[in-house]
């Protein structure tokens, strides 16, 4: 489309397990502002392509990619340092995982790992963070209390606002509700919606009714390739491939 | 920027050193085999290595002197073998009760008890068999003196008894619940499961708690020099005093004149029980790496 | 014979067995706390020895007991952990790491007395540092570095991978996420792990026999190049060389020196359950 910024933009990238092929001569952009939802069966790439944004698939020993990311036109794994890529690209994941730690110690647990030590910057970082994951009026009076304590939504929102602590520009989303309740799963799709005017937003989900409903553009992965991309609303009513409209109407899945 | 080179500087630092900590340890298995071959290999240019470990005479104080090791051998072969036949069965057992039939309160105060038996450090072990078994066995066989390689079998089987006890216990916990319950629905007994199932799929663990076990009661020092007697002839019976490698060194040591022929001999036995453990520890880590598979 | 009478003798032997393991350990206290107690008085615990053993305190073998072991702990618990670290932290499966893991089964397996051997070889001979405080415990040190690095590794290795996972993600280093998101929740293990060293330092005669100990000495320890008395070489010199030591001091001795050990050794196990009970993840 005119006028939009390309935010990440991937060619020719592929990632190996080992001697298993995980994704496969993968070519595309995600904009800027746009909530990019990936959808697929189970092991079709979805959370390998999410990692590779962030690096995180250099924890996994047995892994090697090929080709080329860039975010911003720079190469993520040339061109940056992998912990200031990973603090301008958080992921939120599927389980909700907070640190054994106090909620404040949460938030502010990247900053302190970048040597922020002034307590009101951290404690405003802490405010401005917790009020856009829309957590700030749930725990403002026992932000020294166990993390651990929240529920289910509350700690993937207070994961949220860990990130946002460090004020980054994409957000990463790895099947973010599928443990949650409708309601806790409602909120964050809210949030999203908010979040997006500000950030870039990957989300990748089980769930075809949840693309439908927040994502701007999606697209569809079938065991490790990329099948297809367009708007959400094109691709719901006329996919281009067969297989992605098998796999939206439930055939396969 | 600066002050995060500097945390990158720190950072690099650091991590080199934690590398070449887990480097130390090779370090030091290196330099402990080197320092014995350092002070023992001066001992070769007089006595053949034949004569060392196979003669039959260990006389480090007379004119001239005799080092042969073989006495000392056959005694820490016979209080090993004699401990080895006492801690086995019973330590299996007890680490088959442990780990199938006590109940959890029980079990935990009963590994509580066996980690307290491996803590009691050795003099202690040895001062209690010096005071109380050997006595015992005295009067027990009519023999002349209770200090025998029978009084260092049994003390020297409770030291042991916890480690293979703990072993095998780990060993026989970490078979899967899945075929205990197998048995029970083909209709075996609990004690038909335990033994004739979960023990046979145990047994590498098990055979490496007992080499282990065995590895302890070889390196022992301080309480077969207690109870033994340390007579350094070839025994005949059990009933006789002997003397092991372990307490040669210990006792002898003091008596030694640096670097002459003595002390390089009593090095040299050292040398012995390095590569005997180092033996006995591999081939163990073995089998508990088969059995972990 | 029928198989629920046959479980029954068989499950009466294994009780047996295991009586046979855990009852000694009862008995040897018992002995050993009824025997000794008479001996032990103010005087004994905290003064020195008079008229060349025959009465007074122990209170040099004890103190040099204490300086040996955390002359002991010093040296190995920075290097233990910090190996502990590398093998847990940074190593990947490969050819060193196995040689490492190898090298520590071996370092715990070897008998006390060629610790010795090679702690007279080295320390107090090519070093130079004479039978000394400084000798005695750097060669205990070495002997319970494995007992430092196995308990460590356990600790390291029970903390949650998604500890890491989540530390790096919010984009701290490596040495970061090992200093703020490991070790904190790793430090009960690793300090149990200490205390068992502690305990082990202190019972064992065969390492300090050649680089440390003596008998009779007339005065405390000066300086890290001084000799010094210990417990367990104590203990072993008035059972087996010294005549006419009055038999509760004997036990006496073997009492104090059986307490040290086991109070250590309980303390870890309390440190140890503790931990397990209060693990907040």
């Amino acid at each position: 489309m005119v006028g939009q910024t390309v935010k990440f933009s991937l060619r020719g990238f592929n990632v190996h397990y080992g001697q298993f092929s995980a994704l496969r001569n993968l070519n595309l952009d995600i904009w800027a502002n746009e909530i990019f939802t990936v959808i697929g069966p189970a092991n079709s790439g979805k959370t390998t392509f999410l990692n590779s944004l962030n690096r995180l698939i250099d924890l996994i020993p047995v892994s090697r990619c090929s080709g080329e990311i860039k975010l911003d036109g720079v190469d993520i794994r040339r061109g940056l340092e992998v912990e200031g890529l990973r603090r301008k690209v958080g992921i939120v994941f599927a389980l909700p995982l907070s640190l054994p730690i106090s909620i404040y110690e949460n938030v502010v647990y990247g900053l302190r790992m970048q040597g922020v030590r002034d307590r009101q910057v951290l404690g405003q970082a802490v405010e401005r963070s917790l009020r856009e994951s829309y957590l700030w009026d749930e725990v403002k009076d026992r932000l020294h209390t166990p993390a651990m304590n929240l529920s289910g939504g509350q700690q993937q929102r207070l994961c949220m606002a860990r990130i946002l602590a460090g004020q980054p520009e994409v957000l990463l989303f790895d099947e973010p509700t599928s443990g949650l309740d409708p309601i806790s799963t409602a909120r964050i799709e809210e949030t999203m919606l908010i979040l997006k005017e500000k950030y870039t937003i990957v989300l990748v989900t089980n769930n075809v009714a949840q693309a439908a409903r927040v994502g701007d553009r999606t697209t569809f992965f079938l065991m490790g390739e990329m099948i297809e991309v367009s708007d959400t609303s094109k691709m719901f009513t006329t996919p281009a491939d067969k297989r992605t409209s098998d796999y939206i109407t439930g055939k396969f899945g | 920027m600066k002050s995060s080179q500097a945390r990158k500087l720190k950072e690099w630092v650091i991590e080199k050193s934690i590398l070449l900590s887990g480097i130390f340890s090779v370090v030091f298995v290196l330099l402990i085999f080197l320092f014995l071959l350092r002070e023992g290999l001066s001992l070769f240019r007089g006595v053949s290595i034949g004569d060392f470990i196979f003669g039959k005479s260990w006389y480090p104080i007379s004119q001239p002197p005799r080092f042969g090791i073989l006495p000392l051998i056959l005694g820490s072969l016979l209080v090993t073998l004699g401990a080895a036949a006492i801690s086995v069965p019973i330590g299996i057992a007890a680490a088959l009760f442990i780990a199938e039939i006590a109940p959890q309160r029980l079990k935990e105060i009963l590994k509580a008890g066996i980690e307290l038996l491996a803590a009691i450090p050795s003099v202690v072990i040895g001062f209690i068999g010096m005071i109380t078994l050997g006595p015992w066995i005295k009067n027990f066989f009519n023999i002349p003196t209770g200090l025998t390689a029978l009084t260092g079998s049994v003390t020297l089987a409770f030291m042991a008894m916890p480690t293979i006890v703990s072993i095998a216990e780990d060993a026989i916990t970490a078979v899967p619940r899945q075929y205990r319950e197998a048995a029970i629905a083909m209709g075996a007994t609990k004690w038909q499961t335990t033994w004739r199932i979960v023990a046979r799929a145990a047994r590498p663990g098990m055979v490496a708690a007992v080499m282990l076990g065995i590895g302890r009661v070889i390196g022992e020092t301080m309480a077969v020099m207690m109870v033994t007697g340390n007579a350094a002839i070839i025994p005949r019976s059990i009933l006789q005093p002997v003397r092991t490698l372990t307490a040669t060194i210990a006792a002898e040591m003091g008596e030694s004149v640096q670097g002459g022929p003595h002390y390089a001999a009593l090095f040299a036995i050292g040398i012995v029980l390095f590569i005997i453990t180092f033996l006995i520890n591999g081939v163990a880590d073995l089998y508990l790496h088969r059995s972990r598979k | 014979m029928n198989p629920r009478y046959s479980q029954k003798i068989a499950f009466a032997v294994l009780l047996l067995a295991t009586l046979l393991v855990v009852l000694p350990v009862v008995i040897i206290l018992l002995i050993i706390m009824v025997k000794g107690a008479s001996a032990i008085s103010w005087d004994f615990l905290f003064s020195m020895p008079r008229d060349g053993m025959a009465s007074g305190g122990i209170l040099p073998a004890i103190l040099g007991t204490l300086y040996l072991v955390l002359g002991a702990i010093i040296f190995a618990v920075p290097l233990g952990v910090m190996a502990a670290i590398y093998l847990v932290e940074y190593s990947s499966d490969n050819w060193l790491s196995r040689l490492v893991k190898l090298a520590i089964v071996n370092l715990a397996g070897v008998p006390s007395v060629v610790y010795g051997l090679f702690g007279l070889g080295i320390f107090v001979t090519f070093f130079r540092f004479g039978a000394s405080i400084l000798s005695g415990s750097l060669t205990l040190g070495i002997m319970i570095l494995p007992v430092i690095i196995t308990s460590s590794r356990e600790a390291l290795e029970s903390v949650p991978q998604h500890f890491r996972t989540v530390s790096l993600s919010l984009g701290a280093s490596h040495w970061q996420t090992i200093r703020h998101s490991v070790l904190p929740h790793a430090l009960p293990g690793i300090l149990t792990g200490m205390i068992l060293g502690l305990g082990r330092a202190a019972g064992e005669t065969a390492p300090i026999l050649f680089t440390v100990a003596a008998f009779y000495l007339p005065r405390l320890p000066q300086s890290i190049f001084d000799q010094t008395m210990a417990l367990p070489y104590h203990l072993y010199v008035i059972s087996t060389q010294v005549p006419g030591i009055a038999e509760n001091v004997r036990y006496g001795t073997a009492l104090v020196l059986l307490t040290l050990v086991l109070l250590l050794n309980l303390a870890a196990i309390l440190v140890r359950s503790r931990f397990r009970r209060n693990k907040k993840w």
